[in-house]
């Protein structure tokens, strides 16, 4: 990539931005940023002090888009059922024990609190699942695209909205 | 090349296979689990404890909860590496981080003897 641009770099700055580009290629990763466009250190790799483009990290700042918020829901599922795991296999010990052990087991899930964990543990479950489809989807270069990303966004809530609407359903 | 010690196989891109073998595989197993529950009516202790003590269901079961495992590690090492940051928490963000995956871990050795006890305890 950068061969393309050192054509039209000022001759001070080819040597500089030569070496740059060799540190970088030698690191092995590229970026989208040539290094003409942005500040050297008299050391010859990029000033990362004085690079003036903008830099916000601060998540509390950023308003999100909706692939942003349904990207962050399958991380928040994903944590959440894995703290789910450990009810679900107490549910599933219990539940095997014994004849006993299996009606104390329904006497459980009949229990609202239990109910509700157990409904919020399989709509973690469900979107993570749908959330994850999506992102197989686009492994296959499918919906990769502005608006591909915001649709794809829309179906993920609307199809997990759905499914979990009907394991409540199911469970009351 | 950059790797990371904490991740699960100090390889992003072994982490993204194993990530996306194990989420087929957790996808087949629980739409299968979910869906004999919802297609039998009367679900009774006789049918359920055959369901899980057949080898098949054990082997498909194992290797579920080793894939939930796997899956794990990856996910919550991309949050945490993500979230509990220097630029979030400061110097004693990588305690920090050491200490919740440390955690997870732990957590997932557990689920994983906890879970071999229940399968061949049926």
């Amino acid at each position: 990539m950068y061969s393309m641009h050192q054509e039209t770099i000022l001759p001070a700055q080819v040597t500089q931005a030569g070496i740059a580009s060799v540190i970088k290629q030698i690191g092995g990763f590229t970026t989208d940023h040539p290094p003409k466009t942005r500040p050297l250190a008299p050391h010859g790799k990029i000033d990362s002090v004085n690079d003036k483009r903008p830099k916000n990290l601060d998540l509390s700042t950023i308003r999100f888009p909706l692939p942003a918020i349904t990207s962050i829901l399958h991380r928040i599922s994903g944590v959440f059922i894995f703290a789910g795991v450990g009810v679900v296999l107490w549910l599933l010990n219990e539940s095997l024990s014994s004849q006993d052990g299996f009606a104390r087991t329904l006497q459980w899930l009949d229990m609202p609190l239990v109910k509700l964990l157990v409904w919020a543990i399989v709509a973690g479950l469900l979107y993570h699942l749908v959330a994850g489809i999506k992102h197989l989807v686009m492994d296959m270069g499918i919906g990769e695209t502005l608006s591909g990303a915001q649709s794809g966004a829309r179906l993920v809530l609307v199809v997990s909205i759905i499914l979990i609407a009907l394991a409540g359903v199911w469970l009351w | 090349m950059v790797t990371n010690v904490t991740s699960f196989g100090r390889s992003g891109l072994y982490d993204w296979v194993v990530q996306r073998f194990t989420a087929v595989y957790l996808a087949i197993y629980f739409i299968g689990v979910l869906g004999f529950l919802a297609l039998t009516p009367e679900l009774n202790f006789a049918t359920w404890s055959a369901l899980f003590s057949a080898t098949w269901m054990r082997i498909a079961s194992l290797a579920a909860l080793v894939a939930i495992c796997a899956h794990a590690w990856i996910g919550l090492w991309t949050v945490a590496t993500d979230y509990l940051t220097t630029d979030l928490l400061g110097g004693a963000a990588t305690v920090i981080r050491i200490g919740f995956q440390s955690i997870c871990v732990i957590v997932m050795f557990i689920y994983l003897v906890w879970g071999i006890q229940i399968l061949w305890g049926v």
